[in-house]
């Protein structure tokens, strides 16, 4: 179980406010779909949710803790999956997932390391290092510790980038039985995604 | 899935961080051999240069092999945080269920296992040209061994401060090298001490005062360059 909130936000990128008053929740079961324009403070927001940027007024919470207090165990309850791929070239895939789930504190074994490949599609890439995949490729090895990590918080930077038509379904199908079974969802996306829309939330930014 | 992993403990987090940068180093050994014969090139210029005068080389034998080992340590300090950095594995790092501030310890005893111990095991080797006895390289070895893990310390201060700063090489070695001057001092001062017949212990205990205390505040220094780095 879990609760995300976040109570009158304001965050400004050198002189400009991206956004000022937001307050939101969301708790397991629900999906939230941040929507706005390039430059908007997609990025921005996200990064703040995880801790990594910090807000230049309002508290974000975590089951009624602040998340900078929290520090580290907040941090461990988030998989965040950002614009660049986190996956180390001079690794294989394998070896960049148990590092990844590692870091979680969770240990796998390369049997469920290529179950999560085979997921996303790349088990034949398995055991290369990661510099000689495509863009793409990267993208669903970064994507495949969607299969492996159980950490009650999703937060994915433009997921269904650079994934083709098939990807994107798999995609949406895996984050729809997550958010299902109680996990909890923030994601932004150029294109709209195809969530249930009893499971998805909006939040436009302008 | 979920229910079939394992949990793993805070230190086995830990080593998976150490061994995750020796594994990647070793996947690209010529960046860490580079360094290596850098220290042992430049170390014997020094002979080569001066001439066989064995009186002459004696004496600037300890300053030269530390000053050596200073820059060869410089050379590999950008790499430290810099991949991390530009794959966005820095992000994930920071984002993990440990204090950064141990993460980067971890990193820092990998940067050092990967380019300080190889120079305390070779300068024993190089100091043989320098016509150090056997006591003076004894010393000379466990300076080095006190006060290298200092300059990798010391180092990832310089080396988070500088990351995605352009031209960060040379910022590293401005910033970074006057730090160093202590810990020169002292790694020298021990093995002159020997060589005029004195006891090293002073230089030896004060180098490991430096480490003790560059322990305790490098890290945490590092860790909060790092989180502003990322932001």
């Amino acid at each position: 179980m879990g609760l995300l909130a976040v109570n009158n936000l304001q965050c400004i990128r050198g002189e400009r406010t991206l956004f000022e008053r937001l307050t939101f929740n969301v708790s397991s079961g629900q999906l939230l779909y941040v929507q706005g324009d390039n430059g908007s403070g997609k990025t921005t927001l996200l990064r703040t949710l995880c801790g990594l940027s910090q807000a230049h007024e309002g508290n974000i919470s975590w089951n009624n803790q602040n998340i900078q207090t929290l520090a580290e165990d907040y941090a461990g309850q988030v998989l965040y999956i950002g614009h660049l791929a986190g996956i180390k070239e001079d690794l294989t895939a394998v070896e960049n997932l148990q590092f990844s789930a590692s870091l979680a504190g969770n240990n796998i074994s390369r049997a469920q390391a290529l179950g999560a490949l085979a997921q996303v599609n790349i088990a034949r890439c398995a055991d290369l290092p990661t510099r000689v995949l495509s863009q793409g490729q990267k993208r669903r090895v970064a994507l495949a510790r969607l299969w492996l990590q159980n950490n009650p918080l999703w937060i994915l930077d433009e997921p269904f980038t650079a994934l083709d038509a098939a990807a994107i379904t798999t995609l949406t199908q895996h984050i729809e039985s997550y958010v299902t079974s109680g996990g909890i969802v923030v994601l932004t996306s150029h294109q709209e995604p195809t969530f249930d829309s009893k499971l998805m939330q909006r939040l436009q930014l302008n | 899935m979920a229910e079939t992993n394992h949990h793993i403990g805070a230190l086995y987090v830990l080593y998976r961080v150490f061994m995750r940068d020796i594994r990647v180093a070793w996947r690209r050994r010529s960046d860490i051999t580079s360094v290596f014969f850098f220290f042992i090139i430049a170390a014997s210029l020094f002979p080569l240069g001066l001439g066989a005068d064995p009186k002459l080389l004696h004496a600037i034998a300890p300053s030269v092999l530390w000053v050596c080992a200073l820059l060869s340590c410089m050379l590999s300090l950008p790499r430290m945080f810099a991949a991390d950095y530009t794959d966005g594995t820095l992000e994930q790092l920071i984002m993990s269920n440990q204090p950064t501030l141990l993460i980067v310890l971890m990193k820092t005893l990998a940067h050092w296992v990967l380019s300080g111990l190889p120079l305390v095991l070779v300068a024993p080797l190089i100091g043989l040209q320098f016509d150090l006895s056997v006591n003076e390289l004894k010393v000379l070895a466990l300076s080095l061994l006190i006060g290298t893990p200092t300059l990798s310390l010391i180092g990832s201060i310089g080396a988070a401060l500088t990351l995605g700063v352009r031209g960060g090489g040379v910022l590293i070695a401005l910033l970074i090298l006057p730090l160093y001057i202590p810990t020169l001092v002292f790694g020298a001062g021990a093995v002159n001490a020997v060589s005029t017949g004195m006891s090293a212990s002073g230089g030896l205990t004060l180098l490991g005062a430096m480490l003790a205390l560059s322990l305790v505040f490098a890290p945490l220094a590092a860790s909060i360059s790092l989180k502003i780095a990322v932001e």
